[in-house]
């Protein structure tokens, strides 16, 4: 079975892949702020920008769903990339801190916060690898 | 896509003397108490003078300096108004330096707020000149800033690639005068940036051959330096060429592993000093060869290319997981040959006060920002199992 990113049974699916890794537990056990990942539109995705809102709390994943638009839930986190971008980062081809730093991918937050946190920040990414996606190819 | 940063680079024996034709107005030396006894401020004073430059000491510098230092360090540089900081010392001299200039530039953020991932605005008041005073750090040619949080006894990996200096002056004669140990540790700490630096997930073509150049001079001049220290007794050392050729490997494996990453030894190196206050370089090359051990699965072949650089190339021939077991025992030699500790227990920790703080070391070391680039990502119970093999010094066998 494979998930069409994005969507909220993509979004769904990556919250059930961090609820069952014991690296993202560890690691973000004492965190506490949800995400907005944006899915920003180019020549790969075409449309209006796609929020997926994943909650986090504590080293688990207690929700997500896709939003209808920005102003459904104010996130403590917005990560925005283009599909493509995002696409690279679930297929392992983009380090997403290096893609960070490159801005490739736009964090908006409190970002001391955050650099307290990269392991876990890295295990998001790497449980997106895990699952199997469909980008409409 | 990725980046290549680098201060302009004036090095070689008398490159200080560059400092004769800076422009500018005023200078804040950032610094620590000891160079200023050993002369080396005064070194610096009169070349500015020859510049027409007027100079501000700020030598509160404690070694893994805290945020609170820095926030000295910026009030003074609000009130001086300098147009240039200069770094001038190891890595916490200069690590203090880019954070206290980062923060005049920049009022607005904390400390803690100088991450990769915004945009600094930096030169609009001041720009940054770093000296090194010892061979190891590399911290001249990189934009990391590691600061101590005492409150939470942790290291905070800090920095943004515009924060890398103008300007670095890598004059040996500078560390030619560095005691015994001080040449070990900081050496060990240029070889496990080398090693690293080649070794970590984010290495390029553009750092490979840093890296490998720097692990070369080390392995071949380290042990002389630590010779000439030890002969030389308080005084300046006569074997300049590895004082200079190591001084050199520094800032060459500095480059090389700023702009790739270091990895797993630094991340556990950073917990250990934070909590135990081990010197930087002895507690990261301690875990260097039981990272090797653990990381080697994953990319033994790049392992076994510094084996071959170490001088293990025979052995090396055997390729893959052998090759990076006898390289990692080879830096346990060098280690034993300039007299530093190969596990935890050698350097003085007491078994039950490590263990009391296993937790905390593990936590912080899974969550220090160069953990992430390491090629085998260690489980919890992995990296729990890596600092107990690295106390007892037992090679790493899973």
């Amino acid at each position: 079975m494979t998930f069409k990113f994005p969507s909220d049974e993509w979004i769904k699916e990556l919250s059930r892949q961090l609820n069952g890794s014991e690296v993202y537990e560890k690691s973000a056990k004492d965190w506490e702020g949800d995400f907005d990942f944006v899915v920003e539109p180019d020549d790969a995705f075409q449309g209006e920008p796609v929020h997926l809102y994943l909650d986090l709390y504590h080293g688990k994943s207690p929700s997500a769903r896709q939003l209808s638009g920005p102003d459904e839930k104010r996130a403590a986190y917005v990560l925005s990339a283009s599909f493509s971008a995002w696409r690279k980062v679930i297929e392992g081809k983009l380090d997403p801190i290096q893609g960070m730093m490159t801005r490739k991918l736009k964090l908006q937050g409190n970002m001391m916060k955050v650099m307290r946190y990269p392991k876990a920040a890295k295990e998001i990414v790497s449980c997106c690898a895990l699952v199997p996606t469909d980008f409409g190819d | 896509m990725w980046y290549f940063v680098s201060p302009e680079i004036i090095f070689g024996e008398g490159s200080l003397d560059a400092l004769d034709e800076l422009e500018g107005r005023r200078a804040l030396v950032v610094t620590d108490a000891t160079l200023v006894q050993l002369g080396l401020v005064d070194k610096v004073k009169a070349h500015l003078d020859t510049a027409g430059i007027e100079m501000r000491v700020f030598d509160q510098v404690e070694p893994d300096p805290s945020v609170q230092t820095v926030r000295k360090g910026v009030q003074i540089a609000q009130e001086y108004k300098p147009d240039w900081i200069v770094g001038l010392g190891g890595g916490s001299p200069m690590d203090a330096a880019k954070a206290i200039w980062v923060l005049y530039e920049r009022p607005d953020l904390e400390p803690a707020e100088i991450n990769p991932f915004i945009r600094l605005g930096l030169r609009r008041k001041a720009r940054l000149i770093t000296i090194p005073t010892t061979s190891g750090t590399g911290a001249e040619a990189t934009w990391a800033i590691v600061l101590t949080d005492t409150e939470e006894q942790r290291k905070m990996g800090l920095g943004n690639r515009e924060n890398v200096a103008d300007i670095a002056i890598v004059d040996p004669g500078l560390a030619a005068g560095m005691p015994p140990q001080l040449t070990a540790d900081t050496g060990l700490d240029a070889l496990t940036h080398a090693v690293e630096g080649y070794t970590c997930a984010w290495h390029s073509d553009v750092t490979d051959g840093l890296c490998i150049n720097a692990a070369r001079l080390v392995f071949k001049y380290l042990p002389r330096a630590v010779a000439d220290a030890r002969s030389a007794g308080s005084g300046q050392g006569s074997d300049i060429e590895a004082r200079e050729r190591m001084h050199n490997a520094a800032t060459c494996a500095g480059l090389g592993f700023g702009n790739a990453m270091a990895s797993m030894a630094h991340a556990m190196g950073h917990v250990l000093g934070a909590v135990f206050h081990v010197p930087h370089g002895r507690a990261v090359s301690i875990f260097l060869p039981y990272t090797i051990e653990f990381v080697a699965r994953e990319a033994p072949e790049r392992f076994a290319e510094l084996a071959e650089i170490a001088g293990c190339s025979n052995e090396a021939n055997a390729g893959g997981e052998k090759a990076a077991r006898l390289l990692a025992d080879r830096i346990r030699d060098l280690c034993r040959e300039v007299g530093n500790p190969i596990s935890v227990a050698e350097a003085g920790i007491e078994r039950a006060d490590y263990e009391a703080q296993l937790d905390k070391l593990i936590d912080d070391a899974f969550n220090d920002t160069q953990m992430i680039t390491a090629a085998r990502a260690p489980s919890y119970d992995e990296l729990r199992q890596l600092f107990l093999y690295a106390y007892e010094g037992k090679p790493v066998d899973f």
